[in-house]
């Protein structure tokens, strides 16, 4: 239990930009008009609808219902008719719809029946339910990868002996300060979530891992963190450097552990969770609150009040960029996150989700990195330098440009945790990260490929197979039957020859009857001609 | 003398004995550049190689038979493949059998002209159509190769070829533009004409 810090390798120093958004109080949102729910807010596929056009949905009511694998709970974050059932245009990179509903709010925020019962003494409730509850609220983890907490504390638990549970309070992105702010107004919330996770999980110890900028968010925890007098729980102050909120180089900077490749964090002992996830935990484990609504940060040049919203989940961005004085004329580029991994948007009619930590608005200008006025690459190596998981950017380059899918994964592409350092530093402004998502896209298509053929393979086996044992199955009934009818046509050969040998018998004495029966008559006959001949004389005789 | 010769005999009988061994228990079942070739081939199992399905085409190579470039759905990959494993010159594919398309397609029924005949399902290679007598017939899309076999059979021409649609969940992040993306403009200065 050594509070010993360690350097990751590389990254970067980035201006932060967080006290244009850190200053000001978070502040409530009033209810928009219409929410717009997305089934598919999480890693995996979307769950199955529950709810139809025209059906009046209480807040915290599940919209979908849980499909066998790889699917998670969405709520109705608030009371009011669901609108419409169909497609929408999500936060997503690539502009496409997703299936969803749109509920018009009636502004009750009427809870029903739909509130989950709270569980104040989890200290006492059996882990398995309280995995049954994290999975009903449909928490995920609100860092910005989208898991399914049930799932990882589920793996965590199952693996046993955990050593260490990490608490990733480092927000390193630049202008992200949701969390900060979370962790400045609700403490002690997130301590009582750790609580749960420490109950359901019981490692060794607790580190929070927190960047040196946030000293006010500092303060807070560590009086938390004092009040409860729990020892296994240290908030630890690391420098400010992005991307030390990346999990894997988290846990290098707090424990030393490098998470060798295809392995996962919880074989080696380590679990990994954002204080946002903390703090959901909190409402759904101890005031029965499924996961409605979480902290944007809405900042940038391009607004005029950047500031952050408690925001429910389905709110549009038009909304949040209203509330936040409108857009500025300075607007350029929306972005859905922060500066270096944010991605941009291609319309601001989009619903805030759960994996949305940040609406940035750029005028163009202030972009970390962007491929304009991209120049040829020089080796120089500079991306090498800072390329936190100690990947070969500039060979990656030249592979992912070629498409040489063999050679990416023979350099670890797999590894790179897109944080976008090799980009920002480039001084041929050439957008590395985007050839290497472009490249693990085309890797995932080649699987996906190959899948399919496989299939194909199995199948078209699969059916000759089918068609040949069918044929020899009528083979087999055919012979069969035509054996049985050999078998009764000998049987009725057998029984005819033996009828025959019967009636030959038969005949005779038929035969015998007829012979007897014609001397008979014959005999008759005789008899009677005697006769005749005999009266005849005597009538002669009388003549 | 008669040692040595006993010593050789000796050895003989050990090494066939052993090679012996060798040739029953490690033998290669099956015919391993067939299962190569079969592996290359996209598994359409369309048949327009003239031969019904891919591991048929495969053994017909294997044996000298086909050609290498006879299969329309794999295009110039498929015969590079295909050439490395045979190790042949490559070739450019044959026109006879068909064109090849990069955009992948999948079978459709319109269901409310399909009658019910289940001739298409007994033409579909892969098994990827449901239905029965006199009920709706459907193509499950996931496992429908985009062979095209179920068109002919079907009397009332009620199976249509479409693109796969694009989605979020195949959706990919497309390239940066490259510096061969970006327009390149050459400004000549006007020429200049002395003496006015």
């Amino acid at each position: 239990m050594s509070s010993q810090q360690y350097i990751m390798h590389g990254g970067v120093h980035v201006a932060g930009h967080k006290a244009l958004s850190t200053d000001k109080a978070m502040s409530t949102l009033a209810l928009p008009e219409r929410l717009m729910i997305p089934t598919r807010q999480h890693r995996g596929i979307g769950g199955k609808l529950l709810v139809a056009e025209g059906d009046y949905v209480y807040k915290g009511q599940p919209l979908t219902e849980q499909r066998a694998t790889g699917s998670y709970l969405v709520h109705a974050s608030t009371s009011g008719t669901i609108e419409k059932v169909g497609r929408f245009l999500v936060p997503h990179r690539s502009g496409y719809s997703c299936i969803g509903v749109s509920i018009k709010v009636d502004g009750k925020e009427d809870w029903g029946n739909y509130r989950l019962a709270p569980m104040k003494d989890f200290v006492t409730i059996d882990n398995a339910l309280l995995l049954d509850r994290i999975n009903d609220a449909g928490v995920v983890g609100l860092g910005g990868a989208v898991f399914p907490t049930a799932v990882k504390i589920g793996s965590g638990a199952k693996q046993g002996a955990l050593k260490t549970l990490i608490i990733n309070a480092a927000e390193c992105e630049p202008y992200i300060t949701c969390d900060d702010v979370l962790m400045r107004t609700e403490a002690d919330q997130i301590v009582t979530g750790i609580q749960v996770m420490l109950k359901m999980l019981s490692p060794e110890q607790c580190l929070i891992g927190i960047e040196d900028n946030k000293p006010e968010a500092i303060a807070a925890l560590k009086e938390a963190v004092a009040k409860l007098d729990h020892r296994t729980i240290k908030v630890i102050v690391i420098p400010t450097i992005y991307p030390s909120g990346d999990a894997k180089q988290l846990t290098k900077i707090l424990t030393g552990v490098e998470i060798a490749k295809g392995k996962r964090s919880y074989e080696l002992g380590i679990l990994c969770h954002n204080v946002a996830t903390a703090h959901s935990l909190y409402k759904a484990v101890v005031l029965g609150e499924p996961l409605l609504s979480r902290l944007v940060t809405v900042t940038g040049a391009g607004v005029k009040e950047p500031q952050n919203f408690d925001v429910l989940l389905g709110t549009p961005f038009t909304h949040l960029v209203q509330a936040a004085g409108g857009y500025t004329n300075k607007a350029e580029r929306l972005l859905m996150g922060g500066l270096m991994m944010g991605y941009p948007m291609h319309t601001d009619e989009i619903p805030v989700v759960k994996a949305t930590n940040c609406v940035l608005v750029l005028p163009e200008s202030d972009l970390a990195y962007s491929s304009d006025m991209a120049m040829p690459c020089t080796r120089c190596g500079k991306c090498v330098e800072v390329c936190p998981p100690k990947l070969l950017p500039q060979q990656l380059y030249w592979h992912s440009r070629a498409n040489d899918l063999e050679r990416v994964q023979k350099h670890n592409l797999a590894d790179c945790i897109e944080c976008g350092c090799c980009s920002y530093v480039c001084p041929s402004n050439i957008d590395l990260v985007s050839y290497f998502t472009h490249a693990k896209g085309a890797l995932r298509e080649e699987r996906q490929k190959q899948e399919k053929i496989d299939q194909a393979r199995e199948r078209f086996e699969f059916r000759d197979f089918r068609i040949q044992r069918d044929k020899e199955e009528r083979d087999a009934k055919r012979a069969e039957h035509k054996a049985a009818l050999q078998k009764k046509k000998a049987a009725m050969a057998a029984k005819k020859a033996q009828e025959g040998e019967n009636s030959v018998s038969a005949t005779d004495s038929k035969q015998d009857a007829i012979k007897a029966a014609l001397a008979r008559v014959q005999a008759k006959k005789k008899a009677q001609q005697e006769q005749t001949s005999d009266s005849s004389k005597t009538e002669s005789k009388q003549d | 003398m008669i040692v040595a010769i006993l010593t050789l005999l000796g050895l003989a009988l050990f090494f066939g004995l052993l090679l012996g061994y060798a040739a029953i228990h490690f033998k290669v079942k099956g015919n391993p550049i067939v299962d190569k070739l079969d592996a290359a081939l996209p598994q359409t199992q369309c048949g327009q190689c003239t031969f019904p399905g891919c591991r048929p085409y495969a053994e017909a190579i294997e044996r000298g038979e086909a050609e290498i470039n006879q299969c329309p759905p794999g295009g110039e990959t498929t015969i590079q493949e295909l050439a490395d494993i045979m190790g042949v010159e490559t070739i450019p594919l044959n026109d006879d059998h068909g064109e090849h398309s990069d955009t992948p397609e999948v079978a459709v029924i319109i269901e409310d002209q399909c009658i019910g005949c289940t001739l298409c399902i007994q033409a579909c290679p892969v098994d990827a159509i449901m239905g029965a007598a006199k009920q709706m017939h459907t193509v499950i899309a996931d496992e429908c190769t985009g062979c095209e076999l179920c068109l002919p059979p079907c009397p009332v021409d009620c199976i249509v070829m479409l693109p796969i649609k694009q989605n979020i969940e195949r959706w990919n992040n497309p390239l940066p533009l490259a510096l061969e993306n970006i327009p390149v403009v050459v400004e000549t200065a006007p020429k200049v004409v002395q003496g006015e």
